[in-house]
């Protein structure tokens, strides 16, 4: 399988505020969020990084979405460094975080056509994705409706579609089903399934071990800015239930009880 | 690029005028000013104004023979009274505009009288009442004709006293004195409130959002959004001074009342408002690049339109260095400075002394600034501290 995506000993450090000090209790001025994290994802192969709030998974993405400069390391996408050739990598990417909220004033056709602009779609290739991706998720029906008249899994869907207008070939998802209904969560599940189907790359951020289970075909556990361990999910939990084999690196990772 | 730049402007003007609610606060201004500066001209002519046809009635005790002659010169109906208290009654109780009370033989006393004896001259004394309109107006007639009278019985000399034009003023120099006053202070408010009622969303509601994550893993340059998103917010806070420009010139001789007659917009010519939309433009774009970058600091919107506060103080200060500068600097280095040189233009235009060289000076110094501005901006977005502040 042919290697889209080479992580390199992406590191990140964050200086911490008097406030953030405070408010966490200690007197370190350096916050390590991600610490030399190396894996690898391949073609048509969803991958999931798993591990609890502030393990890094969120800052890891936003280095691979270029939208952050790692302090150390690399990554290559599909060849494209993230730190040298950002301009490239921005092109074959996909990315969407369940913060984003798209602007209520406008329509699910006009944010489709406003990011294929921004990515140079082409008109003709455009029209069509849009029909194919609008037709996926229900959307047709609701083109010319504001995104404010919308609801939560609506909006979530279109900021799906909106994500991917220019077809990338790698697709970032941070958190995918956050604050959706099951049949919202089922419906974009499916999807990624059905992109991984057709040859893409799915890398998901996740802390829900279900979708993990049910989606991933390799796993990489985060804890603390570093990958404890990335595989399988076979050979990462061998008989155990994700949750417990979880649980069991977490306690050996950092020494105490959950 | 171009297409990027124009993407992005697109994109802002079509979530602007998308809503009619944004669009109605952005165009309203320019008619509520309207109505609003010709209730005022309105109120205060009738608070101050007295009605064309109504004859103030004035009661004279002791009135004497020269009096007779000269009090009908005002048009008022002058009646001759004898009880005095009562008299001043009804002008307390504003029955009666004006008491006049004189000296007994009031004539031949004055005649009689000489300053060098150091006597106290004989006195008129004018009763009215302040609360009164009509009373006070009816105080300034009498008083004045009463003073004329005075100086004419030890006249010798007079000053401007045919009836020849003294003021030499034009009309049109009148009328530009009073807009050269106002303008510049009404003009730099109407800037800074167009830009702050869009710039602070179009930026720091993009960061709120998380919308502009999903721009920035575009390929599209950052100094294109930077750029796109400052015409665009121009072109909107153009459209919203432009709309309470307009209100406050047709309003304002309506407001001053007596000088409908010269306080006209026509008394500029294309040469005038064509210097003053340069300023006016590259003004704009100051105060949205500003605003724009002071918002892409703030978390929040209405954290942006705090951090915005600090212009609108600035912008009010400079402009009112306008109503008390006595006319446009004619040193090129006050051209140098950002917004001051903005108000130093309009005045300029305004009186009628602009100085075409200081309105270049301006319009460079404001469009350098301006690039300075986008390329600042475009660091910021740039930068993931400022990004991903939370």
């Amino acid at each position: 399988m042919r290697e889209l995506l080479q992580v390199k000993g992406l590191t990140k450090t964050f200086q911490l505020s008097a406030k953030q000090q405070k408010l966490e209790k200690t007197k370190e001025k350096v916050r390590v969020a991600v610490d030399h994290l190396s894996f690898t994802a391949y073609e048509g192969e969803i991958f999931g990084l798993l591990g609890p709030n502030g393990a890094g998974k969120t800052t890891t993405l936003r280095m691979l979405a270029t939208l952050i400069r790692p302090d150390s390391g690399d990554a290559l996408v599909d060849g494209a460094s993230v730190v040298n050739q950002p301009d490239q990598v921005r092109g074959r990417i996909g990315f969407l975080t369940s913060e984003l909220k798209l602007e209520d004033c406008f329509t699910p056709n006009y944010l489709f056509r406003f990011f294929s602009d921004l990515h140079k779609v082409d008109p003709d290739v455009r029209d069509r994705r849009k029909d194919a991706l609008f037709a996926r998720f229900g959307i047709d029906r609701f083109a010319e409706v504001k995104v404010a008249n919308l609801s939560t899994g609506m909006k979530q869907k279109v900021s799906l579609v909106v994500s991917i207008v220019h077809d990338p070939d790698i697709i970032i998802f941070d958190e995918p089903t956050n604050g959706l209904d099951v049949l919202t969560a089922k419906v974009v599940t499916d999807f990624l399934q059905q992109l991984r189907d057709e040859g893409k790359t799915i890398i998901v951020s996740t802390h829900i071990f279900s979708l993990i289970e049910k989606l991933c075909d390799r796993v990489g556990v985060i804890v603390g800015g570093k990958m404890i361990v990335c595989d399988t999910l076979d050979r990462i939990c061998g008989d155990m239930s994700l949750e417990d084999r979880f649980f069991e690196i977490y306690k050996e990772t950092v020494g105490n009880e959950v | 690029m171009k297409n990027s730049i124009f993407t992005m402007m697109k994109k802002e003007l079509d979530r602007f005028f998308g809503d009619k609610r944004m669009v109605a606060s952005i165009l309203l201004p320019g008619v509520l000013i309207y109505i609003a500066y010709c209730f005022m001209g309105s109120a205060m002519g009738n608070a101050f104004g007295v009605d064309e046809d109504y004859t103030p009635a004035v009661q004279a005790v002791g009135l004497p023979g020269s009096m007779e002659a000269l009090l009908p010169q005002t048009g008022f109906a002058v009646t001759a009274g004898t009880d005095e208290e009562a008299a001043k009654e009804a002008v307390t109780d504003m029955e009666l505009d004006l008491l006049l009370v004189f000296p007994e033989n009031f004539d031949e006393t004055v005649a009689a009288y000489e300053m060098s004896s150091g006597l106290p001259a004989p006195n008129v004394e004018i009763y009215y009442n302040s609360a009164s309109t009509n009373s006070s107006f009816a105080y300034q007639s009498v008083a004045g004709l009463l003073d004329a009278y005075e100086a004419q019985m030890v006249n010798k000399f007079d000053v401007n006293a045919g009836e020849k034009a003294y003021d030499l003023a034009t009309a049109e120099d009148t009328a530009g004195f009073f807009f050269a006053m106002m303008m510049p202070l009404l003009l730099m408010m109407f800037l800074y409130s167009g830009c702050a009622a869009v710039a602070p969303e179009s930026i720091a509601g993009e960061k709120e959002r998380g919308t502009i994550a999903t721009m920035l893993i575009t390929p599209i340059r950052r100094s294109d959004i930077a750029l796109g998103k400052i015409l665009a917010l121009a072109v909107i806070s153009m459209l919203s001074a432009a709309s309470s420009t307009i209100g406050t010139v047709l309003a304002l001789p309506k407001m001053m009342g007596g000088m409908t007659d010269e306080m006209r917009a026509d008394i500029y010519g294309i040469q005038d408002y064509l210097l003053l939309a340069a300023v006016i433009l590259s003004t704009v774009l100051v105060l949205v690049t500003l605003i724009s970058i002071l918002s892409a600091f703030a978390k929040t919107i209405k954290e942006a339109q705090t951090y915005a506060m600090p212009v609108m103080l600035l912008a009010m200060g400079l402009g009112i260095t306008g109503m008390f500068g006595g006319g446009a600097s004619q040193e090129l280095t006050s051209y140098c400075i950002p917004l001051y040189n903005s108000v130093q233009c309009m005045s300029g235009i305004f009186s009628f002394s602009v100085l075409p060289l200081g309105v270049a000076v301006t319009v460079g110094v404001n469009l350098l600034l301006t690039m300075l501005g986008v390329v600042v901006l475009a660091w910021m977005f740039n930068n993931e501290k400022i990004v991903f502040s939370r």
